[in-house]
């Protein structure tokens, strides 16, 4: 385990206004003992990978709501490859479709929360995976 | 209301009868989701109305009963459901579909570039294209949507905010098209900014040009659109970002009184205007609650504008509102379990007196509704309309003491709210000072630990939970909308007339700077086929752009 706390960035990519359940998440983790950055609505993939490196996080949990998760997503994914950077744990939430779940997880989006999902097995996954990675 | 010796004498019952049947209950204390404590019992000692004052008769004020003397008698509400994805050839024929199958009015869901003013090339546009609604980027897309769907018989209800003022005129402009005038037309644009800022997020420009478009149009439909409604105040989304019921009353009314204010300052005689305000509710699951929400909330407006703007023209008075059953309950988990959350919401929006009602589908917590979801949806409001009987008569549940208390006691907890925000200056100053913002987020979080300890329990999520089998249909928005949208684009850059549109975009710019009412100006730049894009550009060179701070610390 790491001897600082986790330091996560809740980001919203592209242009979803649902931040509900983003701001939910970013309090939960805050309330586990985790570092968080909320990155606040509207935010590019650029912006998102940016903010990542600035703010040396552990951690990018993604959240979209208006269906472009799989373009938006592999956008930031992709980026972080650019920028040589393999040991952030990516997570993602929102409307997800089942379908979409598998072709998410292959890119690198390691856990899936879909609505319904107690923010308490939000902390465990992040917990347990940046504890393999660290 | 009752003698207070009768009075007296019920509570001193109760309090005997209470002490008499100590049988033990599941909970210590009942809550309604807004945490308003209910207690086992009503009796007419618990409520306080006088009839004439504070009930009255339908169609009269205070309206609490109903805003139309026959009500559902005389004419049902409006079956409306919210719609849209892809290109407007494919939302035409969705729109086409659910005419046929007995809906009485067009939603429009529009695309979130589309509302936040890009065109679908945009760089940031990208993913977006398509996907929460229709995407629109000029007057030849608005003529797509509407294509063989005549203007002068549908009434058309749009969500759009911050680019509100230029689908207004975009929908104008193909009713002229189509040989129907402005004052024919029925409908609405959401034109509520005031919300975006504090719930939903779709803001282009800061709060004072924005509030200058919405009072333009206030002023523009005053003059040349008699039968459309210049603003849907809305709470729907306010209570999905985590409001309490109290809250979202509040917070709306609040939010009225705000552009009623500002129509005001500007000169406009509220008279004028105010009849044209609509509002927009959620219909969440607690079923009494939210009954006694719609029942104050009527009340509530009446008093505001009579004794506050001193409006005289009953019609100001009036609280219309369309609802929504709310999205924010339903669940991925099971997901047909949601068709009975969406009827028991429902049928409390119509005994709530509602004017409109979209019904949501049981697949949205996975995606955007299939057909026969949204048919199941429909479905469910006929249901209650022609098999219920609910809709035979006027407020039915008027008179529960339970309901009645309830409706008051919402009632005072949402004037002590609008009172603080206006000791704050006003719904605006509120938002930019991030009180509504942290009170929505306090609540959202407060609910999402009642459920995951178990003190909330939505079935199918925390109790009798199943394992998850079966592969549904879901809608899958076609992949190369984006791409035909913007080939669309291209070809009409190189078609139409690049003179007239730099020409008219310029007056556009000069308007802005001004003082002008722009709509009339932006109705001249999209029937030269600007795009929104383009006039929304125009628009942020003089405006400038919103940008949130975040209240989450």
């Amino acid at each position: 385990m790491a001897s600082r706390p986790i330091r996560v960035l809740v980001a919203k990519p592209g242009l979803d206004g649902h931040d509900r359940g983003a701001k939910v998440v970013a309090r939960a983790l805050r309330d586990a003992g985790m570092e968080v950055i909320y990155s606040g609505l509207r935010q590019t993939p650029e912006q998102i990978v940016k903010t990542a490196i600035e703010e040396d996080v552990d951690v990018i949990g993604l959240s979209c709501l208006s269906g472009a998760h799989l373009t938006l997503f592999r956008k930031v994914i992709e980026l972080l490859h650019q920028n040589n950077i393999k040991d952030i744990l990516i997570v993602g939430g929102g409307i997800i479709p089942e379908e979409d779940v598998e072709a998410l997880k292959e890119m690198g989006v390691k856990g899936i929360f879909g609505p319904g999902t107690p923010t308490s097995e939000i902390v465990d996954f992040i917990q347990r995976e940046v504890g393999l990675i660290g | 209301m009752i003698k207070p010796e009768t009075a007296e004498a019920i509570q001193k019952a109760k309090q005997e009868w209470l002490a008499t049947h100590k049988f033990k209950e599941t909970k210590s204390e009942f809550k309604s989701v807004s945490g308003i404590t209910i207690e086992r019992l009503y009796t007419p000692a618990d409520i306080d109305v006088d009839y004439l004052e504070d009930l009255g008769f339908p169609g009269e004020y205070p309206f609490t009963r109903g805003i139309q003397p026959t009500m559902y008698r005389g004419r049902l509400w409006t079956m409306r459901q919210y719609a849209g994805f892809g290109t407007a050839e494919e939302s035409n024929r969705r729109y086409r579909y659910l005419l046929e199958q007995g809906q009485t009015g067009l939603s429009v869901a529009f695309d979130l570039p589309t509302q936040i003013g890009l065109d679908s090339d945009d760089p940031m546009a990208e993913g977006e294209v398509g996907k929460v609604g229709v995407a629109i980027d000029s007057l030849e897309d608005m003529e797509a949507l509407f294509d063989g769907i005549p203007l002068e018989k549908v009434s058309t209800s749009m969500t759009i905010n911050a680019p509100a003022a230029v689908l207004l005129a975009m929908y104008v402009a193909v009713a002229e098209k189509q040989g129907t005038r402005p004052d024919q037309l029925e409908g609405t644009i959401q034109n509520d900014i005031l919300k975006e800022y504090a719930a939903r997020g779709t803001y282009i420009f800061p709060p004072e040009p924005s509030m200058r478009l919405i009072t333009d149009t206030f002023e523009f439909c005053s003059k040349y659109m008699p039968r459309w409604n210049s603003i849907s105040v809305s709470g729907y989304h306010i209570r999905e970002a985590g409001a309490t019921a109290v809250q979202e009353l509040a917070f709306t009314l609040a939010d009225g009184i705000a552009y009623v204010r500002a129509a005001v300052e500007r000169g406009l005689d509220v008279d004028q205007f105010a009849p044209r305000i609509s509002f927009f509710f959620n219909a969440h699951s607690n079923f009494f609650e939210e009954i006694a929400k719609f029942r104050a909330a009527r009340r509530l407006w009446a008093r505001i504008m009579k004794e506050r703007f001193h409006a005289r023209n009953p019609r100001s008075w009036m609280l219309r509102f369309h609802t929504q059953t709310a999205g924010c309950t339903l669940t991925a988990q099971q997901p047909d379990n949601n068709i009975v959350r969406v009827a028991l919401q429902a049928l409390s929006a119509v005994l709530g007196g509602t004017q409109s009602l979209h019904t949501n589908s049981r697949d949205e917590a996975l995606a955007l509704p299939s057909e026969d979801s949204v048919r199941i949806a429909l479905r469910t409001q006929q249901i209650i309309a022609y098999e219920s009987g609910v809709a035979d008569t006027i407020d039915p549940l008027a008179g529960s003491y339970f309901v009645e208390w309830l409706t008051g006691e919402i009632e005072k907890k949402a004037e002590e709210y609008i009172e603080k925000i206006e000791a704050m200056g006003g719904a605006p100053k509120a938002i930019a000072n991030g009180y509504i913002q942290k009170e929505i987020q306090e609540s959202a979080y407060r609910y999402q630990k009642e459920v995951e300890s178990g003190e909330r329990i939505v079935v199918g999520v925390n109790m009798f939970q199943t394992e998850d089998s079966g592969h549904r249909e879901l809608l899958k928005v076609d992949p190369a909308v984006a791409e035909k949208q913007v080939l669309k684009l291209n070809a009409l850059k190189s078609r139409r007339d690049n003179v007239l549109v730099k020409e008219r975009l310029e007056m556009l710019r000069k308007a802005a700077a001004g003082s002008d009412n722009l709509v009339p100006v932006i109705l001249d730049a999209v029937k030269a086929y600007c795009t929104l894009g383009e006039i929304c550009g125009a628009l942020r060179d003089v405006f400038g752009e919103y940008k949130a701070r975040d209240y989450n610390g």
